[in-house]
């Protein structure tokens, strides 16, 4: 070795001593680590991005108020590209390489589907933040998997009871043939035969279509007295405006994948008077201030609105949900996987952006059709709808 | 099989087998167990595409036919997962074959049309037919493969079952590439027109070969199906052909050992890419393109370019010797 | 359905078939000099209807004056494509060339994932959004800007290839690339126009369907995929035949939708044009004879 090298080796040595005293002796008590996975690129990436951005402003608020009981909040975000079998590479990785306590995600219903026979298997509790019921049912099955946005089902019969309360009983539905769209056609199915309800007409389309005006022609010329559309961007934007230049005035109701208010903002006028069940989160002004949710979702919306200049979303919403259930148990039990699984899914009152949640062993979800409120948009505008 | 190609079969053993001793850590080798699963696929392909020269851009449509069929036997009409890899198998083959003779009549970007037609329309009935297939939710429940008395269930067991497979099928490629059959197909390569005037079944080779490729797309789906234990239309669309048709090309197709080459790096890339975070699609674009302006005919090309090199140096330096 | 309805259907066919001929067009142009088929085509179509939102409405620009400088960037963007990617290499195979468009499209859509986000936006439509009413069936003033722009840009294209020099040149280049080189065609320089024209093209599709379609940049893909269907049923290297073909696609997809099953729409569209290339292996305006010279 030359000398020259030498001099560096030791320099180099003396660099990495240095590096390790300090952080030794900064670092009071060992981080908590958390994954998350999201769909942060790919075609779901709309519903990753706020996802992502939610659960890092999360861990700075945390980390800057000292941490969990004086431990700090270490997230290692990966991307499932909305890819089931990225997500499995994803999952092993969280679980093996990094040793995360819990998981938070992933954002799409398929990709937690593949997931779940993982977590199972490697005990860690996995906070989905997809719509899909079978993530949480049956129960037994899924030991450590729990889900924070509220059921599609509930959804589905908000949407109902309020048609019924029109004095309406003839509904068309359109549905996105994406894995979200499916699963709210099946329970649309489901819940319209139990709630006397007449489906009579059934249409689908894929997720590029731009014109939906061929199958509006065919709801158009049934007795059909009000539309559901059930699917993600960028249709809800696209049926309305479908609908507006085919002059169909029956009332359009989409699903709870429309929480967000730049959808309104492209359909325009044609956007106008739809109505959608939604958390409290989209319409925290119009909420009374004795509501309990109030102060959580006021907190959430300010944070996320200034930080990063964009309308909040419920999807982000679910997110944020999702990793302060992690941080509440954290906090209660400590970096311990079945302990972090059991206080969870014992929680009771836990007041979050979705809803107030109430988990028991028979129930994962721990919401009822209660976290929803029935909204309209008015003016381009999320408000409660009145009656 | 020549020495070249036992030499090289001996290294990937040797490899595979050293591998899990040094990695551990079963994410790296549920990385490899991917790499295999995409393994079986391209090997196929590059028969099809560098040997026989014909392009495909629907083998998702084989892959999903292998998971599908396995995946609703076992689930639904209470098959064993191993009997239900060979049904599956033999259904893979007759729609290949159907499909085959239509399609393989046709040429260039036609033949490139017809084939992502095709896969498209599996796609669609996969989404469409909700009562059979779970429709664009998919289904789980799908149970893990029984060997005796092993249950393929950990990462490594895995491995073990899907490289297996590899070897077995990559063993019996290049048997097929050094038969009067692989003579035939090169000449198709060449010129079809060639080789029908020199009475080769230029038709029939074209379809046998398809068929093949097609069977290991099948086997790579059951085991997805049986491993990941949950399918849906997504990991079974036009992405997926491509990408696959992408590995063969970037690791070169003027051998099967380039299908491996390629399916290595762009299965590795993505994970070796985590850090870049959100650009990783953007260094996985660039990577794909750099490799190939540079290496136009393939990483494979780039080595056997580089050996060239280094026996013309050595030829040189005999030269000035003598 | 009554024969208003038929004519609705026929509407939606040819609103979106239009969109689809207009990308196929963009395909036949490059296939033409170079014969690859050009993957990043839809990524084309994106950036010119995300440029073009931008302008509007970040930029607060009139439409008139946006519409031109959104073809130019996107002709820029194609240009350069050409000669950083396609240009530097000396005797590439034809599937190279078709992996490097692959990867470029990789980059485009990860580009405009990063300058625009994920959201999708929308444009505002060029005139009223009032439905037209035409024997009872509605038609979107859109959807006569856009059938306005097909007519422009296919007579452009008609005039240029047949009284130019230059477009002269180019089909020269379309039937022999070495005869017309050793007639004095410098084949490198049409090829990066035949890259730059096929990117404007998409550009102006791209900008023409953003108000009625929104956009955002996972959008290229399908286009393409669509477009490409269009470009191979009506005959590669044709792009009269890809406008046909973009109609047809387009109503035959409507009118399944509207009348037979929408679940199975695409599935019908790609049978006919599976049994269409099994019956004419060329597609529909296609030469088997042109088809035979080409390399793949």
């Amino acid at each position: 070795m030359s000398g020259l090298n030498r001099k560096w080796t030791v320099v180099i040595c003396l660099l990495a001593a240095f590096s390790l005293l300090t952080s030794t002796c900064t670092k009071k008590k060992e981080a908590y680590k958390v994954g998350a996975i999201f769909a942060i690129t790919g075609p779901a990436s709309w519903l990753g991005e706020p996802e992502r951005n939610t659960v890092q402003m999360i861990v700075e608020q945390v980390n800057a108020e000292g941490g969990i009981n004086g431990h700090l909040l270490e997230l290692i975000i990966e991307d499932t590209v909305g890819d089931e079998t990225k997500t499995v590479n994803a999952v092993n990785k969280l679980i093996e390489k990094d040793n995360v306590l819990a998981i938070v995600g992933p954002s799409r219903s398929g990709t937690t589907m593949a997931v779940i026979p993982i977590v199972e298997k490697a005990k860690v509790p996995l906070i989905s933040c997809a719509a899909a019921e079978t993530i949480v049912e049956p129960v037994e099955q899924r030991h450590w998997v729990f889900k924070t946005p509220q059921k599609d089902s509930d959804a589905v019969i908000r949407i109902f009871e309020h048609i019924k309360s029109k004095g309406m009983s003839k509904v068309a539905i359109i549905t996105g043939t994406t894995g979200f769209g499916d699963a709210g056609r099946k329970q649309l199915k489901k819940y319209a035969a139990e709630m006397g309800i007449a489906i009579v007409a059934d249409e689908t389309y894929g997720p590029g279509d731009t014109d939906m005006t061929p199958q509006l022609m065919k709801i158009k010329a049934t007795d059909a007295q009000a539309l559901i559309n059930w699917s993600i961007v960028p249709a809800q934007a696209i049926v309305p405006k479908n609908m507006r230049q085919l002059g169909m005035t029956i009332p359009l109701y989409q699903s709870h994948g429309f929480g967000n208010i730049k959808y309104a903002e492209a359909a325009g006028e044609a956007g106008e008077g739809i109505i959608f069940p939604a958390g409290r989160l989209l319409a925290v002004d119009s909420l009374p201030d004795d509501h309990p949710q109030k102060a959580v979702l006021a907190r959430y919306k300010k944070d996320y609105e200034e930080k990063f200049k964009e309308p909040v979303s419920t999807f982000g919403g679910h997110a944020y949900d999702a990793l302060w259930l992690v941080i509440d148990a954290l906090k209660a039990v400590g970096p311990d996987r079945a302990k972090i699984r059991d206080h969870i899914e014992n929680r009771k009152g836990f007041i979050g952006t979705g809803g107030i949640f109430n988990f028991s062993p028979e129930d994962h979800n721990g919401l009822t059709k209660d976290a929803f409120e029935m909204l309209t948009v008015k003016s381009c505008k999320f408000t409660l709808l009145s009656e | 099989m020549g020495a070249k190609n036992r030499i090289s079969l001996g290294v990937l053993v040797g490899g595979l087998v050293l591998l899990p001793l040094f990695m551990r850590n079963p994410y790296y080798i549920g990385v490899m167990v991917f790499i295999g699963l995409y393994s079986l696929i391209t090997i196929g392909l590059s028969l099809l595409m560098g040997y026989a020269g014909q392009i495909s851009l629907g083998h998702a449509a084989f892959f999903a036919t292998g998971a599908y069929t396995s995946g609703i036997l076992t689930t639904k009409a209470g098959f064993a997962p191993v009997p239900a890899f060979f049904t599956a198998i033999l259904l893979t083959a007759c729609v290949a074959f159907l499909i085959g003779i239509p399609t393989l009549r046709l040429k260039g970007h036609y033949l490139a049309m017809a084939t992502l037609g095709f896969g498209q329309i599996v796609y669609i009935i996969l989404n469409a037919s909700v009562e059979f297939t779970g429709g664009p939710s998919g289904f789980g429940e799908i149970p893990r493969i029984q060997l005796g008395s092993i249950l393929i269930e950990s990462q490594i067991s895995r491995y073990c079952l899907v490289w297996s497979l590899v070897i077995l099928v990559l063993i019996f490629s290049l048997n097929l590439i050094n038969s009067r059959v692989g003579r035939a197909l090169r000449s198709i390569h060449g010129s079809e027109l060639a080789a029908n005037a020199m009475g080769v079944n230029t038709s029939k080779h074209k379809i046998q070969v398809f068929v093949l490729s097609a069977i290991y797309a099948s086997m790579a789906g059951s085991l997805y199906a049986h491993f990941v234990t949950f399918i849906s239309p997504s990991s079974f669309d036009l992405k997926f052909s491509i990408l696959v048709v992408t590995m063969v090309v970037v690791g070169g197709m003027s051998s099967v050992w380039g299908a491996l080459v390629g399916t290595f790096l762009l299965g590795l890339l993505p994970e070796l890419l985590r850090n870049f975070r959100d650009y990783d699609i953007l260094v996985y674009g660039f990577v794909l393109l750099l490799i190939m302006v540079f290496t136009p005919e393939g990483l494979i090309g780039l080595i056997d370019r580089l050996k060239g090199a280094q026996e013309k140096r050595s030829l040189k330096a005999q030269a000035k010797l003598s | 359905m009554g024969g208003s309805g038929i004519l609705q259907l026929i509407f939606s066919g040819i609103t979106i078939g239009s969109i689809y001929g207009l990308v196929a067009v963009g395909f036949d142009i490059i296939y033409n000099c170079t014969g690859i088929i050009n993957f990043a085509q839809g990524e084309f179509v994106m950036l010119g209807g995300m440029i073009m939102i931008s302008l509007v409405g970040a930029a607060d620009l009139p439409m008139w004056i946006s519409f031109p400088i959104a073809v130019f960037a996107v002709t820029l963007i194609g240009a350069l494509f050409e000669r950083l990617c396609i240009h530097p290499l000396k005797k590439p195979s034809i599937l190279t060339l078709i992996i490097i468009t692959i990867a470029a499209s990789i980059l485009f859509k990860g580009g405009a994932m990063f300058a625009w986000g994920k959201q999708t936006f929308s444009l505002p439509h060029f005139s009223s959004e009032r439905p037209i009413s035409i024997f009872g069936a509605t038609i979107l003033p859109q959807t006569v800007w856009i059938l306005g722009f097909i007519a422009v840009v296919v007579l452009l294209l008609a005039f240029f290839f047949k009284a130019t020099m230059v477009g002269k040149a180019m089909r020269a280049c379309a039937a022999n690339r070495s005869a017309a080189s050793l007639v004095g065609v410098n084949v490198k320089e049409i090829v990066l126009l035949s890259f730059a024209l096929s990117a404007a093209i998409g550009a102006v599709a791209g900008i023409i369907i953003a108000p009625i379609a929104l956009m955002d940049y996972e959008r290229g893909m399908i286009l393409g995929l669509k477009g490409f269907s269009a470009a191979v049923l009506g005959g590669l290297g044709n792009p009269v035949g890809a406008v046909v073909a973009g109609f047809l696609i387009g109503i035959v997809e409507a009118l399944c939708a509207g009348l037979l099953s929408s679940h199975y729409k695409d599935a019908v569209a790609l049978i006919v044009l599976l049994a269409v290339l099994f019956i004419r292996p060329s597609g529909l305006f296609g030469s088997l004879e042109a088809s035979r010279l080409k390399k793949f």
